[in-house]
């Protein structure tokens, strides 16, 4: 059977929600943690408010309050229904594009995905504090993992697959190239070679939010590093949030797309020119380029993805 | 009818078992204590996680219940049963040639037996059918019997509904749900399978697909959307029959035919099974103001290039004002006798009728012509003094938009309530289909009234379902 094309709309922006959700609650524990662990005056503060930033929520964030404490931006991220981006709304959306397609999707994905909604649906608030915002947090990754491995383990590796798997990786890349561009210039070389303290303190901020912490040592053997943080993040193929990996994926979905409809779509140069951003190059040369400018090219090719693929699938 | 004591399914008077429920009532013996209640919790905790819910108007946008299940089946006996499908395959052939026959010569209304002011000025007369020849000369494919037992051998129908009837798939889900939770009450017993019901449904809806259609014609569910209260069951079945689930955005109609947007393109539809109300089908053609429906859409079907399923303005067949006339209907199309009783109704535009209802009003059921879902209207006996003047005033105020019948003593059967097993009162919508033949699946919905007592089993106010069983001899 054909698929519509908003069928093949709602599975894109139901994995990206799903992957939004976990980014979030992933950001909001690593400004959770910072906050704890700052030693200096209106630090806490500071460390939520960039990683606001990284999630590009500040905006939002200080239409609705004044000031900036774990309660003000856990509330903010976690259950806001009017932030588009906190996870209630995200998990919210993806159960809706989940119930669009209900018929497209497998049942043990539908229950993963209702399941996590109305347990979230149900917590309130004012519940949610210290160790039961960390659980929680976990939880909504451990959420995320679960309709993974619903969809890895139970759909057919047709077009459905691809869409939902495109979707993914394009959130997926989107959210790492964005925490890295928050964060360029802690990473950009400099003349002193050892990071001071608080550079120590970006760089684990940084890796963190990419789940990369433990990871990183197993790569390099080594002490943190600007230089490496950013190849870890930007062209290791095996780091599997790095933007590399992501447009692989990308392009592998696009190229299924592509071999079952028989035929190449305008997706597909666009793709070729974010893997073109990211391979064959090496951190030297992004560097000499300018990493603030490689990021926002990225993110913008990556874009791009998305709205070629709406046109040449005809999502409406 | 209308005695005290209603009709217990399960129990005769002196107390002893129906052979029906012989088994039902061993069983029932056996089970431990609390062991219905847990199966009651199993129960709501499998529909929940299936999402087999359903949107509740008036509330929160979004917001869905589950439809309270009871654990204890509803049975049936094979020669019950077959009393009542033989006159329901009566009522749907007798409805289906009145549909015809209205949308073309008006022989019933110039032969004098049903007024033609009753068909013409109804608001669920659609002129634009006129003329226009369905596939197979069928109008109401998807229909739901209303029926209500009053004594052993004693059933009404209570109403046709031939526009969109919804429910079906809590029949099959209910079916589904009591296998899973009691299948050693099934081994005792021969149950007749309903699971058959969406492969009849395909069956049906290609047995009508236009004269152009291949031989796999495609079959399309048309739905409102994600926030329509039965949008669970279209997406069910959508599934079970493996149709594409569209909505109006999805389609759009191009030289006269219907096509779907697909990711690679337009691809040509050939039957809609639309549970979208007439009114909001065809912007062009209906309500212009309608944003769910598919511009055109009507004029592809005039022209013979896709199929709507059920018809348009199959609403005039089910009419509450039509329904008195029923037997006229099926005497004049069939020359046959109803084999199935209608409840003697009153009408109220009649200067004496009208008279003893207002006098006799506490005994009576008033109903709303063009309500449904058991809003808009009154049951004497259970209702307050001051409902029963307030609904005087009404239908002195317009008499021609209620209709009143006695209060039937709905049947009873056991039902499942804190722990404890009471009667509780139920009726029955069994499913029949209309195509290249009369498929009716052994069953149907039964809905029960929850509340003691109760005679209103609509899920809205309060009602819950039972899975039904049809024994094979």
């Amino acid at each position: 059977m054909r698929m519509l094309g908003r069928t093949a709309q709602n599975l894109f922006w139901l994995s990206r929600y799903v992957e939004r959700a976990e980014n979030m609650a992933r950001l909001l524990e690593v400004g959770y943690r910072m906050s704890l662990t700052s030693r200096r005056e209106g630090g806490a503060s500071e460390h939520l408010i960039s990683m606001l930033q990284a999630a590009e929520m500040d905006e939002a964030f200080a239409e609705r309050h004044d000031v900036a404490d774990v309660d003000t931006v856990a509330y903010f991220m976690m259950f806001d229904p009017t932030n588009p981006s906190s996870v209630y709304s995200c998990l919210q959306a993806a159960r809706t594009n989940a119930r669009s397609v209900r018929t497209a999707i497998t049942t043990d994905m539908w229950e993963s995905m209702n399941g996590a909604w109305l347990e979230f649906s149900q917590i309130k608030p004012r519940d949610v504090r210290g160790a039961k915002l960390l659980g929680l947090l976990q939880w909504v990754r451990q959420r995320s993992h679960e309709f993974r491995g619903a969809l890895l383990g139970t759909i057919l590796r047709d077009d459905g697959f691809a869409f939902l798997q495109a979707g993914n990786f394009v959130e997926r890349a989107d959210n790492t190239a964005r925490i890295l561009d928050m964060k360029y210039y802690v990473l950009l070389p400099r003349s002193s070679l050892v990071g001071g303290e608080i550079d120590i303190q970006q760089w684990t901020l940084i890796l963190r939010a990419a789940s990369a912490h433990r990871s990183y040592g197993h790569v390099y053997h080594d002490r943190y590093k600007a230089h490496n943080i950013a190849d870890f993040l930007i062209l290791r193929t095996e780091m599997p949030r790095s933007l590399v990996y992501c447009a692989h994926f990308v392009r592998d979905n696009l190229n299924l797309l592509a071999k079952l409809y028989g035929r190449r779509e305008a997706c597909h140069d666009a793709m070729e020119d974010m893997l073109k951003l990211v391979e064959g190059t090496n951190m030297d040369q992004i560097f000499a380029h300018g990493l603030h400018e490689f990021l926002n090219d990225f993110i913008d090719r990556n874009n791009r993805v998305t709205d070629t693929l709406s046109a040449s699938y005809n999502f409406y | 009818m209308g005695e005290n004591t209603p009709f217990d399914e399960m129990y005769n008077a002196d107390g002893s078992v129906r052979e029906p429920y012989r088994a039902l009532s061993e069983w029932l013996a056996e089970q431990p204590e609390k062991g219905l209640a847990l199966m009651q919790a199993d129960a709501e905790a499998i529909f929940r996680k299936l999402g087999i819910t359903f949107a509740v108007y008036g509330s929160e946008e979004g917001t869905e219940k589950v439809i309270p299940f009871d654990v204890i089946p509803r049975i049936i006996a094979a020669n019950e049963w077959r009393k009542l499908s033989r006159g329901i395959e009566q009522r749907v052939k007798a409805l289906n040639a009145f549909l015809y026959d209205i949308y073309h010569r008006q022989e019933i209304l110039k032969a004098g037996r049903i007024p033609e002011k009753l068909i013409l000025n109804n608001a669920a007369f659609c002129p634009q059918m006129m003329g226009l020849e369905p596939a197979r000369g069928v109008y109401a494919h998807i229909i739901g019997v209303d029926i209500v037992r009053v004594g052993p051998d004693e059933f009404y129908v209570l109403e046709d509904n031939l526009r969109t009837p919804s429910g079906v798939s809590y029949m099959l889900e209910d079916r589904e749900a009591m296998m899973m939770l009691a299948p050693d009450l099934f081994q005792r017993s021969k149950v007749a399978p309903v699971e058959t019901y969406p492969e009849n449904l395909r069956r049906t809806l290609e047995s009508v697909a236009p004269a152009g259609a291949g031989r796999n014609p495609v079959i399309a569910v048309l739905t409102p959307g994600i926030y329509n209260s039965a949008y669970f069951e279209h997406s069910f079945l959508a599934d079970q029959m493996g149709a594409q689930l569209c909505e109006g955005q999805d389609l759009f109609v191009d030289g006269g035919k219907v096509y779907m947007r697909t990711t690679t393109g337009p691809e040509r539809v050939d039957v809609i099974y639309r549970r979208i109300d007439d009114d909001y089908l065809d912007p062009l053609t209906f309500r212009p103001d309608s944003m769910l429906g598919v511009p055109g859409i009507f004029d592809a079907y005039r022209a013979g290039n896709v199929t709507l399923v059920n018809a348009p303005g199959t609403g005039i067949a089910d009419d509450k004002a039509v329904y008195t006339y029923v037997p006229e209907i099926i005497e004049f199309y069939l020359g046959e006798k109803a084999l199935l009783n209608n409840v003697p109704t009153y009408n109220c535009t009649d200067v004496d009728q009208r008279a003893w209802v207002l006098e006799n009003i506490a005994e009576l059921v008033v109903k709303e012509v063009h309500g449904s879902g058991g809003y808009g209207m009154m049951v004497g006996p259970t209702s307050t003094k001051a409902q029963h003047e307030e609904f005087k005033k009404k239908i002195i105020a317009r008499p021609d938009n209620y209709i009143v019948q006695p209060t039937l003593a709905l049947s009873t059967c056991p039902t499942h309530i804190n722990n404890d097993v009471a009667p509780r009162h139920v009726d029955l919508r069994p499913y029949v289909l209309v195509g290249d033949e009369v498929r009716i699946t052994p069953g149907g919905l039964t809905r029960v009234a929850l509340k003691k007592g109760s005679l209103v089993v609509n899920s809205s106010q309060g009602g819950g379902t039972k899975d039904t069983w049809v024994l094979e001899d």
